[in-house]
């Protein structure tokens, strides 16, 4: 048997060695030859498929050389729920049940951008009541809040500092505390609705948001005396997972990590959705293009929104609470949004309830087909642009006329920034991949949906 | 119908009767429904089983597009024909429809026309927020249908190109050289739809496992009913239950 390479067309990629016996030698001698590459310390690393922190399952294949990573390739699909194939056989005002648990770390937004999408399908875009959107840009604000905590405090956790996680996670927790009063649940919410919102605010609530305001600049200040000066921190975020302009255009790339770049490219600001027009607020940049200045742009960002939720919460407490309506007033559309507490659960107002069971036999009739039934959107195809916690989350939306979504895609930023990682990680250190990850911020429940 | 003062029909032509030719049009299209439930051989006893839904005619807009739209056709039309190419042999329909902008691009000319919206300043399309598909069953010929959205961060606009091609040769050029972002876009097309985009660097499965079979997101790949231990019942698979549709 010779030593030697192996014929053309035998292999995809390097030299193969047969190796016989006796011929060491031979073998050794050719791989010192130039160009052969066996000779470097080339280890296939995989990494996952795991859980790491509160990203979902994700799984990096890494070739090292020593400890530099000269490959990397993200395999991810191992959190495929075909959340999108389940839309297309429930009604429109179902689907938001669905498409709230694409992305869990921000519900609102999956909900907000497929409502966007059927309301201007259904040509409904300027007939929402004004308390509605003041109540998703509420909302939607709050859940930046909490998701950017959902990112920082596992990027903690991974470089080591535990104590960053669990104060991101405890202030996190005060956002969740808000929406289990607001929505009744932590997550997965199905509470902003094709036409407005599910409900009111409760009796209460505006009191839990001045509170949650007074407390939550000084826990935001804890972070980052804890982060933004400590050494180590920098040392592992500083200059790592570099992706400047031009790779975030190559890349598609939105949201807080094109914001490092120096460009202030935010769709509230440049294409305004639910009246983020009429909010004052600003766009937190920096032009480090690194993790470190994703990290700041993140805490800015929460500055920001206090910012807004102080404003919808002064508009909401000096609207008329439970006068002025939530859900657009189309009787063929808006799903009754008026809940009250009962004795078995939450359910429709005591009033609509005698109002369609003891009053009008066509409002039960009404509501009997707009539960069971549905309604009819026009035939066509529509797209809705939102700027989310990690960019730009689109739905497109296609209706064949029929009661029920013909197709829904969402355009997730997880996904599309994910395939980024490479391009910030190659070159690099292995310990950088994990701040490189963490950076981008992806949650795997919205890359596979 | 007689009608002495026509409506005013928006980009329509003054014809008397546009609206029985609006009608003959809708009635001349392919039935694509019959009665209100979903269900086949078992009797309908709801009144609707004689509902005939036709499938909506395709649109198609005549200039002008009205908003940013017309910008983006004249830019398009003069960066093509600096390359060569002419807008009505790449484009074969212009759709303004609720505040957006559709390009339905023959399939030939998609990469050229992506790599002009990208590089020509007028255009100046750098984000390709990817493509994704839709399986139109019934649209012989043009079953399926990838769909791209286009983002312009100079000039603040949004773009629809649409590419139509048969179930038989689902072939569509790929555009990871132009927008490389598009890479786990077209994957995620191929593995749930089933299109073949040329010229990929890699496409394989992305979200299903590798041997998987069948294309999951189109509307022919069969759904799971699920079997109920009771006298050998099963629940029908959810297109196959008796519900509006």
């Amino acid at each position: 048997m010779t030593a030697g390479g192996a014929a053309p067309g035998d292999t995809a990629e390097g030299r193969v060695y047969n190796i016989g016996g006796a011929d060491w030698d031979e073998i050794v001698a050719a791989a010192g030859e130039p160009g052969d590459r066996s000779g470097e310390e080339r280890i296939v690393v995989n990494m996952g498929p795991q859980h790491p922190s509160t990203h979902g399952v994700l799984r990096l294949i890494l070739t090292l050389d020593g400890e530099t990573v000269t490959e990397l390739r993200p395999v991810i699909g191992y959190l495929h729920t075909g959340i999108e194939k389940n839309l297309e056989y429930r009604t429109w005002t179902q689907g938001v049940t669905f498409c709230t648990r694409a992305d869990y770390l921000m519900p609102i937004f999956n909900e907000t951008a497929y409502c966007l999408a059927v309301e201007k399908l259904l040509g409904i875009t300027d007939r929402i009541p004004e308390r509605a959107s003041v109540l998703r840009v509420l909302m939607m604000e709050l859940n930046r809040i909490s998701s950017h905590l959902g990112g920082i405090g596992p990027l903690g956790l991974e470089l080591g500092a535990s104590t960053v996680f669990i104060y991101g996670m405890r202030e996190r927790e005060k956002v969740l505390d808000v929406f289990e009063l607001i929505t009744g649940l932590r997550m997965n919410h199905a509470f902003i609705r094709p036409g407005g919102v599910a409900q009111d605010l409760p009796s209460g609530a505006i009191e839990k948001l001045r509170e949650f305001l007074a407390v939550m600049p000084g826990k935001l200040g804890e972070i980052r005396a804890l982060f933004d000066a400590a050494p180590a921190f920098k040392a592992r975020t500083k200059g790592i997972s570099y992706l400047d302009l031009t790779g975030c255009m190559a890349f598609g790339v939105t949201g807080p990590m094109l914001r490092t770049t120096g460009l202030p490219w935010d769709l509230r600001k440049s294409q305004p959705y639910c009246g983020y027009e009429t909010y004052e607020f600003d766009v937190p940049v920096r032009d480090t293009c690194d993790a470190y200045g994703r990290y700041l742009v993140r805490m800015d960002e929460m500055d920001e929104s206090l910012r807004i939720i102080e404003q919808c919460v002064d508009r909401l407490a000096g609207g008329r609470p439970a006068r002025d309506p939530v859900m657009i007033e189309d009787a063929k559309i808006g799903w009754p949004a008026r809940l009250a507490l009962g004795p078995d659960g939450l359910g429709p107002a005591p009033d609509h309830i005698a109002h369609i069971m003891s009053q009008s036999m066509e409002a039960l009739i009404h509501h009997f087909k707009l539960v069971t039934e549905g309604f009819r959107v026009p035939a066509g195809q529509a797209y809705a642009a939102i700027e989310s916690a990690r960019g730009e989350l689109g739905c497109h939306v296609v209706s064949d006329g029929g009661t029920r979504p013909f197709r829904v895609h969402l355009r997730d930023p997880s996904f599309h920034h994910l395939q980024a990682l490479p391009a910030m990680s190659e070159g690099g250190l292995l310990a950088d991949v994990i701040p490189a990850v963490a950076s981008i911020d992806p949650v795997i429940g919205g890359v596979d949906r | 119908m007689t009608e002495t003062n026509p409506p005013a029909q928006a980009g329509d032509g003054t014809a008397p009767d546009s609206a029985e030719l609006a009608g003959r049009e809708r009635l001349s299209e392919q039935v694509v429904r019959t009665g209100m439930f979903g269900v086949t051989g078992t009797p309908d006893t709801s009144g609707y089983g004689g509902l005939k839904v036709r499938r909506p005619p395709p649109l198609s807009s005549p200039r002008p597009y009205g908003s940013y739209f017309d910008e983006i056709a004249d830019a398009l039309s003069s960066s093509l024909e600096q390359s060569g190419a002419s807008f009505g042999d790449a484009i074969e329909r212009v759709v303004a429809d609720r505040g957006e902008l559709t390009f339905h691009v023959r399939r030939e000319h998609l990469p050229a026309v992506a790599r002009r919206l990208r590089d020509d300043p007028a255009l100046a399309f750098e984000v390709c927020t990817g493509v994704s598909g839709v399986h139109y069953p019934l649209d012989e010929g043009r079953e399926l249908h990838g769909v791209y959205h286009m983002l312009s961060i100079t000039h603040n606009r949004r773009l629809r190109l649409e590419v139509s091609v048969p179930d038989s040769d689902p072939h569509i050029p790929s555009l990871v050289d132009v927008y490389p972002a598009n890479d786990w876009h077209e994957r995620e097309t191929w593995d749930f739809f089933g299109i073949v985009f040329d010229g990929h660097p890699a496409l394989t499965r992305i979200e299903m496992p590798d041997d998987w079979k069948g294309h999951p997101q189109r509307k022919d790949y069969p759904l799971g009913g699920i079997p109920v231990e009771y006298r050998g019942a099963t629940v029908p698979p959810p297109d196959e239950r008796r519900g509006y549709q």
